[in-house]
């Protein structure tokens, strides 16, 4: 036993799979103790706020300010406020006007004002553009003048009769230190369609999935595993009636039955646990399978003969005699069912039947919400993305532990 | 040749039962639903209506159309009659259209998008496993890690991504839709054109997920004929390269011919979800409409379909297996 623990820690697949997965695990539990509260929260009223470090505007103006004269703090503003709506429109007018901009650079702010100062003239009518155009340009003007006009911004207090006193100027170089804001608030993945945290709702709900997939993998196994050795090894009407029911079950796509039960079930009580038997009760055909093959290779082995001529139980001899042959199978299997239990759930929740909405999260429900906030036609890849990617790690690393184990006990395998 | 008839008969016996149980199963799941449709769609139907004896007409009307007051035995063989007739009554979501009418609009597209992306995702990762198997050092390194996590991609995972890719930052095909949504289907070069294209993204996301987990299976079961005693006697013997890695092949093929069997079913079901990710016409989506509205004529005819298809797939595979491996015969002797 000992051995063969030390040469699955020596397959480098199983070792790469086994870390990948303790990662996982341990970010499942580390994360919530530096970023308690409640996975379901939602701290966002709009949705989908982008990912990125959130500094408190109200508490950054209260804050003590320093003063950087930063040589290139003015052109990365203009950058900024000069968005590329603008910056086409800007060529728009040149174009119009007749004036030379060979080998101008849209990213290039300053040349770009300095040429518009330059050009541009309210007066002038470039013909073919119409009363609402030439309006625009107005606008677009006024707004490019309001960027290089304004110095100082003035922050005031509200009473209540609506009077307005002056709390502090703001100058352009005027800065704070982000670790003197009393609120600033960091979200690598930013918030998804109800406004939540999609980095806390992941981590929550990658453990949610992972227990879901262990439940139905154990349900699955147990089931087909005793029903794979009985068929295989007490063989004849036994194995009929079985593999009856195991071919009934393997032709009836398991999902279809998945589909039927989870709805029949209903959503009141449809919780984590009752998903991941219900996966569990529809995807043991293939470990039974897979099961009697090997038991009926086993079966008419000498030593397996041998146990029965000195008249061994059929407990005893599946138990000693056939059961160790295949325990790494069994194993192997697992993983496996464990992988394909999460996939289940997250597809079965894509069709808005996974487990009640309002209890936790699942790796299936956030890609649920997402796929129905049409985050992918909007743009918000943290939605979504980091979800399929958890989903495919999580089952890449259980993969490639089968797949290390299938090499330490196939001998054939090996590299 | 009469082991063969007597497997074939066997497998046709077997394909026959089965299909009686899986229409059993199809007709009593969807009827344990908790919701009553029939009080669903009276309620749509009788909506801003004040009298309740109208209200109560209506409903009667409907539960005599949709057969629901009879028992539940005598609703069975109605059903199986209907089956054989192809009737499968009307459904209540898209009332008063046939169910069989909205089946056989939406069969078409999924068995032309699926069956040729799971094929050709079974031979294209067969091929690689086998290469990545023959090949080893190096190519073998590179290529299996690959095929592992794009095995581990779940479908609409990949659907997601490639859409995104390919259809909403590059702008290169459509998002959504087996034709574009101001065509009627008729058949002029347009609108095939139209159908193509909509065809590429759900077909190559089918096809990159099935290639992974087909390769990584097949670079195993290769490898494994490789080491066979077989193989070492066949070098001994002086039988040339080629002709030995014709005999592995064929042997490490007859797993993946039964893995295919065995997946199959799986298959369909994620490259279902797939088809709800783009608003493929198929069957996935008609299944999610049926879900969503608890039309159960609807669920129970989709479901009923879908198991036929691959109960279908699964014994011609069955039957192919027969063919290619001799051993099958000796097998179901043995006992």
């Amino acid at each position: 036993m000992k051995n063969t623990l030390r040469q699955v820690f020596h397959a480098p697949k199983f070792v790469t799979g086994f870390v990948i997965f303790v990662l996982i695990l341990l970010t499942m539990f580390i994360y919530p103790l530096v970023n308690p509260g409640n996975p379901l929260e939602m701290i966002g009223v709009g949705t989908f706020a982008k990912p990125g470090i959130y500094v408190s505007m109200y508490d950054a103006t209260n804050t003590s300010m320093e003063t950087l004269r930063l040589p290139d703090a003015d052109d990365k503003r203009l950058d900024k406020l000069l968005s590329q709506t603008d910056r086409v429109s800007m060529i728009d007018w040149f174009d119009a006007t007749g004036v030379d901009i060979t080998g101008l650079d849209l990213s290039d702010t300053d040349t770009l004002l300095t040429l518009w100062n330059a050009n541009y003239d309210p007066t002038v009518k470039p013909k073919g553009m119409t009363q609402a155009k030439r309006n625009y340009f107005k606008r677009l003007d006024a707004s490019i003048k309001q960027i290089n006009a304004s110095d100082t911004l003035i922050v005031s207090d509200q009473a209540e009769d609506g009077t307005l006193t002056e709390v502090r100027t703001i100058s352009k170089t005027d800065y704070v230190n982000t670790s003197q804001v009393a609120n600033v608030k960091a979200l690598p993945l930013g918030t998804d369609n109800f406004g939540r945290d999609v980095l806390k709702e992941l981590v929550s709900a990658a453990g949610t999935s992972i227990q879901i997939g262990l439940i139905a993998g154990a349900v699955a196994t147990l089931i087909g595993l005793t029903l794979g050795l009985l068929a295989g090894y007490v063989g004849g009407t036994c194995d009929d009636i079985i593999m009856f029911i195991t071919n009934i079950f393997t032709v009836i796509p398991g999902f279809v039955l998945l589909i039927l039960i989870s709805y029949s079930i209903g959503q009141e009580q449809r919780g984590a646990s009752v998903v991941a038997a219900v996966i569990g009760l529809t995807s043991w055909t293939w470990t039974a399978r897979s099961v009697r093959s090997q038991v009926i290779s086993l079966r008419n082995r000498d030593h397996v003969n041998l146990s029965k001529l000195s008249g061994h139980s059929l407990v005893r001899i599946i138990l000693t005699d056939i059961l160790p042959y295949i325990a790494s199978y069994v194993v192997m299997a697992f993983i496996l069912q464990v992988s394909s239990g999460i996939l289940s759930e997250a597809q079965l929740s894509l069709l808005g039947l996974g487990p009640k909405t309002t209890e936790v999260p699942t790796l299936g429900l956030m890609m649920n919400w997402a796929m129905l906030y049409s985050a992918h036609t909007n743009g918000s890849w943290w939605a979504y993305f980091p979800v399929i990617l958890t989903i495919t790690l999580i089952s890449f690393s259980l993969n490639l532990m089968n797949t290390g184990l299938d090499q330490v006990f196939n001998p054939t395998l090996r590299d | 040749m009469k082991g063969y008839r007597k497997y074939f008969g066997k497998k046709i016996l077997w394909f026959l039962i089965t299909l009686i149980v899986a229409v059993i199963l199809n007709f009593v799941l969807p009827r344990l639903m908790p919701a009553d449709p029939v009080a669903a769609i009276t309620g749509k139907m009788a909506q801003g209506m004040t009298d309740a004896s109208a209200v109560q007409e209506i409903y009667k009307r409907y539960e005599q159309e949709f057969g629901t007051n009879k028992s539940i035995t005598e609703q069975f063989f109605i059903f199986v009659r209907n089956i054989l007739r192809g009737d499968m009554g009307t459904s209540f979501s898209q009332y008063p259209r046939k169910v069989s009418d909205i089946i056989s609009s939406a069969i078409g597209w999924t068995i032309c998008l699926q069956l040729p992306a799971i094929l050709v995702g079974w031979l294209l990762g067969n091929l690689l496993g086998a290469i990545a198997a023959y090949i080893r050092k190096g190519f073998d390194k590179v290529l299996l890690p690959i095929s592992l996590f794009l095995s581990n991609v779940p479908a609409f995972g990949m659907a997601v991504i490639l859409l995104v890719i390919f259809g909403v930052t590059l702008k290169v095909a459509p998002i959504a839709g087996g034709y574009a949504f101001d065509m009627i289907p008729n058949f002029s070069w347009r609108f095939i054109r139209s159908v193509i294209t909509h065809y590429q993204l759900p077909f190559w996301s089918i096809v990159l997920v099935s290639i992974g987990g087909q390769a990584v299976g097949m670079r195993s079961m290769s490898i494994y004929e490789l080491n066979a005693d077989y193989v070492k006697y066949a070098r001994f013997l002086g039988i040339k390269d080629r002709k030995i890695v014709g005999y592995v092949f064929r042997n490490a093929m007859l797993p993946q011919v039964t893995g295919l069997a065995l997946s199959i079913g799986t298959m369909i079901g994620g490259a279902l979800v797939a088809e709800i990710i783009f608003s493929y016409p198929g069957l996935g989506s008609t299944m999610y409409a049926a879900v969503t509205a608890a039309d159960y004529p609807l669920i129970s005819a989709t479901t009923l379909i879908i198991t036929i298809m691959v109960l279908v797939v699964t014994f011609l595979l069955d039957i192919v297996y027969g063919f290619i491996d001799p051993r099958v015969k000796a097998a179901q002797f043995d006992i």
